[in-house]
């Protein structure tokens, strides 16, 4: 595999890429990277965050150049001669730049025109562009208006017009719902398999890898495996297993005391079941001495790309296992009987645009309830109008038998939020933070101590207590901001994505910090565009363009989905079936653009 | 109550940490200040000194050379030429290589010895009206007190009237006594305006103002608490300004520092309010940048503090009433040079207060407004 190829449409040789933070740490991003990405083939960067994906991105278009090593591109030494790739390459990076005041037309023109693409040229392409992202419709509207998942098909349109030889896709389907992330892949697909394109593309949406002819997985700048996606999945073979809880235990609560197991290297609830690696690929499942894993019936799964993924990764970070299991020191006394948060027909207006549109919930004392939906489905203002931080347009809401919006300061003592993104003061410490919070909740003296402390260790802050927390690393800024919000013992905890752009251990270890709030009583609401994350929650609401489409058990959403050939339908199967039929249903125009 | 209190001792000193943490920004806070002071001390001032002339001595007798040695020996007046001929005159204004040209006329030490009128003619350089008048001014000053011992020395009647200015809390009329001090409001506004701007704004764009608004904190409550470590680092911003003028450039303090630190707080609390109102409409932080300069523009240019309210039309003279910076300004100056109490100030002190109300008071209501 790593034999090279005369002809490789990337080919790269022990890159290495430093870089200083202000703190004069060094991170290296690239050390000692290869790669080959062969023409008419789709290539996929694969790891968590920070792992370097997006800097080998930006270097192979020639935006950045190694520290050290070798990187050609279309057999062109990319820096030296940087514009002789760019001229000859289309790069779509994380945040494509649209205009949001033009048109789809004319940003396709505009794009065309930095191209010098003649109008013969245009008039050939143009239908073909617009056939394949479906776009037709939308040409005289505003590209701030469209949705998430059409703002990234015009933006591939745009760097598609140039008709070029090599795709570079940084992240193309972050933060897309899931209807427009398929579509996305049949455009791709389509382009690579019908027009011969090569694609080499990053990714943190591990379902994705499988759908790549290659896939290198990196980690923290080091490349952990190499080859088709198939010889990943491979790695976890005979290693994946599904456990069915026992009666009365929820999957998310089994799943949290497998991975506390040493022999379990991963386990995420799925279907009802929960799904887990084991270390090792023990002949009988039922051997004795196992704690988490005695009395379990296990069944055998065929491993997909995330097993193997996870098999790299535990061995690639250690021994250490998935963290995250916490104790309160009050339990809230839990009564589920009690409704903690009642909404009826709630609507929120931005102009003539319902963000919010009539929604209806409710959710109990003590239960995890998820709102689900891609960006900009109204998850995001739904949550700050039960905070108090956005007024109703109408409808009727109530948080812990208040309207948080006109109800005492104090009411607000009950409620604890993590705003979707890091909200803590990127200057101060850890502790400082954590301080100037607890006073705002009104905690002093021992107390205060106590609750810091609590904090610090919970959360495994303890050894960054001095650190600025904008300099955190990613996911001990969302642990802190966690930490911050539990310091006055909310009996209701909302999070706001909390786990967008979270790796897949910090995912993990995050849902298991939920899973042991709301085993202690803690009412959790949260959102997330990650449909399989409502496999831990104890009901979800479907959201799509202001209004919900389905709510209930995960079991019963799960239900919903067309029956898939060869597997168990998934969450997402559920999310896309639901959205089709509504969107099927209402007129065309259902899916106005714009942001939540 | 007590609890209230204490929320806004804690967001007052998360508001100090934050701002004065970094040491850059602890030194881009605290620096600018003094250099601006320092700078403004010497650049900008109406005193000349060094003032290029030219003279066209027709007569050269001795009552000429004395004259024009006084003007040399004045310390502002410094001789580039001496010309022979009136045709060379133009060039020297024309090319910039005089200020002034003094032409004495070839009859000038007879016509003061007959006790007459002897005319001297002073041609200036208009180009600059400032500088040029302020010229003139001096070389009449140096012609009368010639005149005067001219009289005096050869008994000849002097003028019955004679004016002996003598100019109160700043005798030499130096325009540095009368800018430093008012620099202490000047200075100290244009970063308190912006720092209580900018941390409301800042704190709405990084999503920090969503945390907290959840929490306990009422609106009043988080207004209380920007304010105060504005107006703290104010205060600090003028002792340092008052620190150069007395340490550096000592100018002797005649009033009481209680009185100024008073008018001080007074005015700071006004320039918080309208830091506060501009940071609630301002949705972004270059807003409230922008916001920011566009309202200190015209505060320096209607403060007094480089031209007389006095010579403003009538709709500018009106407007400044609404300015704090002219109320502080003036405070600083009667306070330092003057030595103005409390009860003599009060004019320009309620004026601030009744800003600061309205200011804080609009803040307040755009904040539970804006919040959508």
């Amino acid at each position: 595999m790593t034999d090279s190829q005369p002809d490789a449409a990337v080919l790269g040789r022990q890159i290495r890429k430093t870089f200083h933070r202000d703190t004069g740490e060094i991170v290296h991003a690239l050390d000692g990277v290869s790669l080959e990405a062969r023409p008419g083939t789709i290539t996929a960067l694969v790891g968590p965050d920070g792992a370097g994906k997006t800097t080998l991105i930006r270097m192979a278009a020639g935006l950045m150049r190694a520290d050290e090593g070798e990187l050609r591109v279309l057999g062109i030494d990319v820096a030296a001669h940087p514009q002789r790739v760019q001229s000859r390459i289309g790069y779509m990076p994380q945040r494509f730049g649209l205009y949001e005041d033009l048109t789809t037309q004319e940003n396709l023109d505009l794009y065309a025109d930095l191209h010098g693409i003649t109008a013969a040229q245009r008039q050939e392409r143009y239908p073909r562009l617009m056939e394949m992202t479906a776009l037709g419709p939308f040409v005289d509207r505003l590209a701030g208006r469209l949705s998430g998942g059409m703002k990234q098909k015009l933006g591939l349109a745009c760097t598609l017009v140039r008709w070029p030889e090599l795709l570079l896709l940084d992240e193309p389907t972050v933060g897309v719902d899931p209807l427009s992330r398929r579509e996305l892949w049949e455009i791709i697909e389509q382009l690579v398999h019908g027009q011969g394109l090569t694609v080499l593309l990053s990714t943190s949406y591990l379902d994705e890898a499988q759908r790549c002819g290659n896939v290198i997985v990196l980690h923290q700048g080091k490349v952990l495996a190499r080859g088709g996606p198939q010889e990943v999945s491979a790695l976890a073979q005979g290693r994946a297993f599904l456990a069915e809880p026992g009666a009365g235990q929820k999957a998310r609560g089994l799943q949290a005391r497998l991975l506390d197991d040493p022999n379990v290297i991963d386990a995420v609830p799925q279907g009802g079941l929960v799904r887990l690696v084991k270390k090792n690929g023990a002949q009988d499942p039922r051997q004795a001495g196992e704690d988490a894993l005695a009395g379990l019936i296990l069944t055998p799964a065929e491993p997909i790309f995330e097993d193997g993924f996870m098999v790299l990764l535990r061995r690639a970070v250690g021994e250490q296992g998935i963290g995250g299991s916490m104790t309160l020191d009050r339990p809230v006394v839990a009564d589920a009987s009690e409704m903690v948060v009642t909404v009826r027909d709630l609507t929120r207006l931005f102009g003539s645009f319902a963000a919010v549109d009539h929604v209806s919930f409710d959710v109990h004392r003590g239960e995890i309830f998820g709102l689900l939906g891609p960006n900009g489905a109204g998850k995001t203002t739904t949550f700050r109008m039960l905070c108090g931080l956005l007024a109703a347009t109408g409808g009727m809401l109530q948080v812990a038998g208040v309207d948080l919006r006109h109800a005492r300061a104090s009411a607000r003592q009950r409620i604890g939020y993590v705003a979707q993104k890091f909200s803590l003061y990127g200057q101060l410490s850890v502790v400082e933070n954590l301080d100037f919070f607890a006073s705002a909740y009104g905690l002093r003296g021992g107390r205060k101590r106590r609750r810091i402390d609590w904090a610090l260790e919970q959360f495994e802050l303890g050894a960054l207590r001095r650190l600025p927390s904008g300099q955190l690393p990613g996911g001990f800024k969302q642990r802190l901001a966690m930490a911050a919000a539990l310091l006055h013992e909310p009996e209701t905890l909302f999070l706001d994505e909390p786990t967008s752009g979270a790796d897949p251990l910090a995912r993990r270890e995050f849902w298991r910090r939920i899973t042991a709030l709301a085993e202690q009583g803690v009412t959790v609401i949260i959102t997330t565009h990650f449909m399989e994350e409502a496999e831990y929650c104890d009901h979800v609401a479907v959201m799509d363009a202001g209004r919900i489409l389905a709510q209930g058990t995960p079991a019963e959403i799960r239900r919903r989905a067309q029956p898939q050939a060869g597997r168990e339908p998934t969450m997402e199967d559920a999310f896309v079936a639901i959205v089709e039929q509504a969107r099927g249903a209402a007129s065309a125009d259902v899916k106005a653009g714009g942001a939540a | 109550m007590f609890e209230a209190l204490l929320r806004i001792l804690a967001l007052t000193r998360k508001e100090l940490l934050a701002t004065l943490k970094d040491p850059r920004s602890r030194v881009s806070l605290l620096l600018p200040p003094i250099i601006q002071c320092l700078i403004f001390g010497y650049a900008a001032t109406y005193d000349l000194s060094d003032v290029p002339y030219a003279v066209l001595d027709q007569d050269r007798s001795p009552a000429s050379h004395e004259l024009l040695a006084r003007l040399d020996g004045s310390g502002v007046f410094h001789r580039v030429a001496n010309l022979d001929r009136a045709q060379d005159l133009p060039t020297y204004i024309n090319q910039r290589r005089a200020l002034l040209v003094i032409q004495v006329g070839q009859d000038f030490q007879r016509r003061l010895q007959l006790g007459q009128a002897a005319p001297l003619q002073v041609i200036a350089d208009g180009r600059n009206s400032n500088t040029a008048s302020v010229a003139a001014s001096y070389i009449a000053a140096v012609v009368e007190a010639f005149n005067a011992d001219w009289n005096l020395a050869h008994n000849q009647a002097g003028p019955s009237i004679r004016v002996v200015g003598r100019s109160w809390y700043n005798p030499n009329l130096e325009t540095r006594w009368a800018m430093i001090p008012s620099l202490v409001g000047t200075l100290t506004m244009l970063q308190t305006l912006l720092l209580t701007a900018m941390s409301v704004a800042r704190e709405r764009e990084q999503g920090t103002f969503d945390q907290l608004l959840v929490t306990p904190f009422r609106p009043v409550e988080i207004m209380i608490g920007k304010t105060l470590p504005s107006m703290l680092i104010g205060e600090i911003q003028a002792t340092n300004v008052l620190l150069v003028a007395q340490l550096w450039f000592r100018i002797p303090f005649a009033g009481s520092f209680v009185t100024l630190y008073a008018g001080l707080s007074l005015f700071l609390l006004a320039a918080v309010g309208i830091g506060l109102f501009l940071s609630a409409i301002a949705a972004t932080m270059q807003q409230a940048m922008l916001f920011s300069f566009v309202v200190m523009m015209p505060c320096m240019l209607l403060s007094g503090l480089t031209t007389p309210i006095s010579s403003m039309p009538k709709a500018l003279q009106d407007a400044t009433l609404a300015n704090p910076l002219r109320y502080a300004i003036e405070i600083a100056q009667r306070v330092y040079l003057e030595g103005a109490g409390l009860g003599r100030l009060f004019p320009d002190l309620w004026p601030m207060a009744i800003i600061a109300v309205v200011t804080l008071s609009a803040a307040a209501w755009m904040f539970r407004h804006r919040l959508q």
